[in-house]
């Protein structure tokens, strides 16, 4: 009904937080901070522009397929499920069950991803190490 | 049918996306995100319909359905691949747009 609504929401909040690193990362740049602060805020921005990346992308099908099924529309009240309380409860409902567990999966999705990346650059890191030595 | 349609794009662009790896010039990253985001998030909305309809009504739908199911994901490979086009021209990593545009110029 509207459980996209929910990983929406943590879409918002996390292009908000990139916004707020990206700016930190410039101006750790303009004070000359170090490059172990630069390189930290920028691998920060790059992870979460992932993860905003894969909310965004599925908050946008996913919003074309309720407009498909009918259940949003582009004038008010925009969601048909707001016109009548029980189908309101309904939809609250499926935001709390279905919404929460899409953010969060696709959070854990984020998580490993980052997890296997952080693997992968590690062994790298090693064997340039071992090849050097 | 339309989470296994989000899943072979994901799968087709991911691949791709390997390929023009570390450069990056045809963003396919933009329909891997696309793609794989709105997967997870149907893949959720299946095992909940699962639950709620049970093993025997879930994987035996009605062909009008799995007609129109087909029709949601195919349509929604092509809204994926409009927004993947925007990104490539408003970016334009080769310039390749700006080139020609400005040839353009030049011939008038």
């Amino acid at each position: 009904m509207a459980c996209f609504i929910v990983p929406g929401t943590e879409a918002i909040v996390v292009t908000a937080a990139v916004a707020v690193l990206k700016a930190k990362e410039s101006k750790a740049a303009q004070l000359n901070t170090g490059k172990n602060v630069e390189s930290k805020l920028s691998s920060a921005v790059q992870k979460l522009t992932w993860l905003a990346g894969l909310l965004w992308g599925g908050v946008i099908l996913l919003a074309f397929e309720h407009l498909w099924h009918g259940e949003v529309v582009p004038f008010p009240p925009f969601l048909t499920a707001m016109a009548d309380p029980a189908e309101t409860a309904e939809m609250l409902h499926e935001m709390m069950t279905v919404g929460v567990t899409m953010a969060v999966l696709v959070t854990l999705v984020w998580a490993a991803g980052v997890a296997v990346s952080h693997v992968i650059m590690s062994r790298k890191t090693s064997e340039t190490a071992e090849d050097n030595a | 049918m339309t989470l296994l349609v989000s899943v072979f794009s994901a799968i087709i662009f991911t691949v791709l996306w390997y390929k023009d790896a570390p450069k990056g010039k045809m963003l396919y990253i933009v329909p891997c995100f696309l793609f794989w985001g709105a997967s997870i998030m149907w893949f959720v909305d299946a095992i909940f319909e699962y639950i709620e309809l049970g093993a025997e009504e879930y994987f035996s739908p009605a062909p009008a359905d799995m007609l129109n199911d087909l029709f949601l994901g195919l349509s929604v490979t092509a809204l994926g691949l409009i927004i993947w086009l925007a990104a490539l021209i408003i970016k334009d990593p080769e310039g390749k747009v700006k080139t020609s545009i400005s040839k353009r110029k030049k011939k008038k």
